[in-house]
């Protein structure tokens, strides 16, 4: 089971700064879906509400409706912690916990929710590692530091932590901007590999990879500093690096800047 | 190939042999010390040819001679830059001496004037009906007080102090925050003597309590909690935040966060501040002294009567003029010394043991 995402009329603040305005989209489930623009555009700042991470900074505020399934996660009675449960998050720098080993850190969701089961949680250890494809890296260093390992290697290990909660929609903020082509090609391959079971939202400022990973493409733009990043144009991959129907996007994806 | 259209350097060097300049002049490894054997050889001469006939003019006349010449000798073969390096590193170790000297001279006094009074007796019997001229007599009392007091103290103000930092650093927004900052930041100059008139005013005085071991740790953990929670506090705010949101992405409440990756991840640092704190108020005797009033009996309990403490024993063997009572003192400062490392060793395994290799 994955889950559809429609966003409407999402609108974001930094304190007193909107940072985005009105983006509507929808999110397919079982389907990879880019966010692609400019620096500063809010591509990020998207991704963190959908799973309610925006609010954890101080004076962050959301406006519009996110829903999930159907549901509004902004809705009152809803409880942010269960739905960061739901829709899980890898960020561009990995970020393993540097005080716990491999192993604590693939399953250090579930620990922290409170399982305890000892043969539960190796057979997830397992199963996460090998659904990040980690599994045959480190099956052996298993107790050593997840600080050890080198920065793709790391990534892995933080996506193979996010999908050991079993999540629904898996959020990925440029999870391959300090990796090398190699380990890059690796997290694509496993990005195909999870679509079968996840929802997944991937940023990045790499349009090879936008086009070689993803179903859906939303290009978002901004007219000038200190204006709010808006959505562009939303639509099929193939269209959208093909035959966009903006010229901003058009523009944006053939290298030249409007 | 052609070389015809390449230029040839505009610049040629003074050193023919490598025009890009990239070697350099380099003392070998023993001339610094040769100067400084040659400073004190210098230094030495003057003490035996001229009237100067102070030891520590000399020490610092053979430091003065070795920077001078260490300097000219540097400039002159390796010029400036290095020169420069050589002055400052010079500088640098001289410090380092001058901080180490006062560190080792107090351990060194401490010891070989405690040592020899050090015994299996002084360690296990108290000071009940020995007088100043008599010889015997021990701190066992003395250890009891200090060590229920200062763990007394340290179980109420480490937890607090800690509570308090966390709420600072990952609660605190506005003004509550920035007034129980400035509270603290108060309490850290509270001079120790105020910390114990506040105790024997309050609680003693118009509680009516009386003196206990126990008013005397209510005086330290007055003292304690600015300390744990200003370093406490320092020690949160280095652990990245991208820690936090990657507890908060994986659906584990904030709380939680913060108790087992937040605070674990600071916990070394954390346990050096403490340390600190607990070092600190375990060589208060101000604070003790008008709260916990020092008896010669045994009373092992910190909540009724008098106790005594170890800087309220130095203090008051220190004070009277026969050798045997200020021989009791030397040996206790040494014996509270050893408590407060074996403290913080005891407390530096423990935090180690939570650490990954
Ligand atoms: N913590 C913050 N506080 C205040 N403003 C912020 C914060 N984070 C982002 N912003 C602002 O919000 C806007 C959108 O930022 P966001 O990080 O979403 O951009 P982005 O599209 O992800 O850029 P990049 O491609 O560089 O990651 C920018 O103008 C940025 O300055
Ligand atoms: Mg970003």
């Amino acid at each position: 089971m994955a889950t559809r995402i429609e966003v409407t009329g999402l609108t974001a603040y930094y304190g007193k700064f909107k940072a985005v305005s009105d983006v509507n989209l929808t999110i397919e489930p079982k389907n990879v879906t880019a966010f692609i623009g400019p620096s500063g555009c809010g591509k990020s700042t998207v991704l963190r509400t959908l799973n309610r991470m925006h609010e954890v900074l101080p004076g962050a505020r959301v406006e519009g409706r996110v829903l999930l399934d159907g549901e509004d996660l902004y809705g009152a009675g809803m409880d942010p912690v269960n739905v960061r449960r739901t829709v899980g998050m890898v960020f561009q720098r990995p970020n393993p916990f540097p005080t716990m080993s491999i192993y604590e850190n693939v399953i250090a969701g579930l620990k922290l929710n409170g399982i305890r089961k000892k043969a539960l949680l190796d057979e997830r250890v397992e199963e996460s590692l090998r659904g990040a494809n980690l599994w045959d890296e480190v099956k052996d260093r298993l107790n050593r530091p997840g600080a050890g390992l080198s920065g793709g290697q790391q990534q892995r290990l933080c996506i193979a932590r996010a999908i050991a909660v079993e999540p629904q929609v898996l959020l990925m903020d440029e999870p391959c901007s300090a990796l090398d082509p190699i380990s890059t090609l690796a997290i694509e391959d496993l990005i195909n590999k999870l679509k079968s079971s996840f929802t997944i939202v991937i940023v990045t400022h790499n349009m090879q990879q936008a086009s070689r990973v993803s179903d859906a493409t939303a290009f978002f733009s901004l007219e000038k500093t200190g204006d709010p990043g808006r959505l562009v144009e939303f639509d099929k991959t193939s269209k959208i690096f093909t035959n966009p129907s903006e010229k901003r996007t058009e523009d944006y994806v053939s290298g030249r800047f409007g | 190939m052609s070389t015809a259209t390449v230029p040839e350097p505009t610049a040629p060097t003074a050193d023919g042999e490598d025009r890009l300049n990239l070697r350099g002049a380099i003392l070998p490894r023993f001339v610094p010390f040769a100067v400084a054997a040659g400073s004190v050889v210098v230094a030495l001469l003057i003490y035996l040819l001229t009237p100067v006939d102070s030891e520590i003019q000399i020490v610092l006349m053979a430091a003065l001679i070795f920077v001078v010449a260490m300097t000219a000798v540097s400039t002159s073969i390796e010029g400036s830059r290095r020169a420069r390096d050589r002055f400052a590193t010079t500088l640098v170790y001289g410090a380092f001496l001058l901080a180490v000297i006062p560190l080792v001279a107090v351990l060194a006094s401490v010891i070989g004037k405690g040592a020899a009074r050090l015994s299996p007796s002084f360690l296990t019997h108290s000071m009940n009906g020995i007088g100043a001229r008599d010889s015997g007599g021990g701190i066992y009392h003395a250890i009891i007080g200090t060590v229920e007091q200062v763990l007394i103290a340290s179980a109420i103000a480490v937890p607090f102090g800690l509570l308090v930092a966390i709420y600072l650093v990952e609660y605190g927004r506005g003004r509550i925050s920035r007034t129980i900052s400035f509270f603290v930041d108060v309490l850290t100059g509270l001079p120790s003597i105020i910390a114990g008139l506040f105790v024997l005013a309050f609680w003693i005085l118009a509680l009516g309590q009386g003196f206990s071991g126990f008013a005397g740790s209510l005086a330290l953990v007055v003292l304690m909690i600015p300390t744990v929670v200003r370093s406490a506090e320092e020690m949160l705010k280095l652990v990245p935040n991208e820690l936090r949101e990657a507890g908060y992405a994986l659906g584990v409440p904030k709380w939680r966060t913060i108790l087992r990756v937040v605070v674990p991840t600071a916990l070394p640092g954390i346990v050096t501040g403490v340390m600190l704190a607990v070092a600190r108020v375990s060589g208060e005797t101000a604070p003790v002294l008008l709260t916990v009033f020092g008896t010669n009996l045994i009373n092992a309990n910190p909540f009724s009567g008098e106790q005594s403490s170890l800087p309220l024993y130095i203090y008051s063997q220190a004070g009277q003029p026969q050798q045997f009572a200020i021989d009791r003192a030397w040996a206790a400062a040494l014996v509270l010394i050893i408590i407060i490392m074996v403290l913080n060793l005891v407390a530096r395994l423990f935090a180690g043991r939570s650490r990954l290799k």
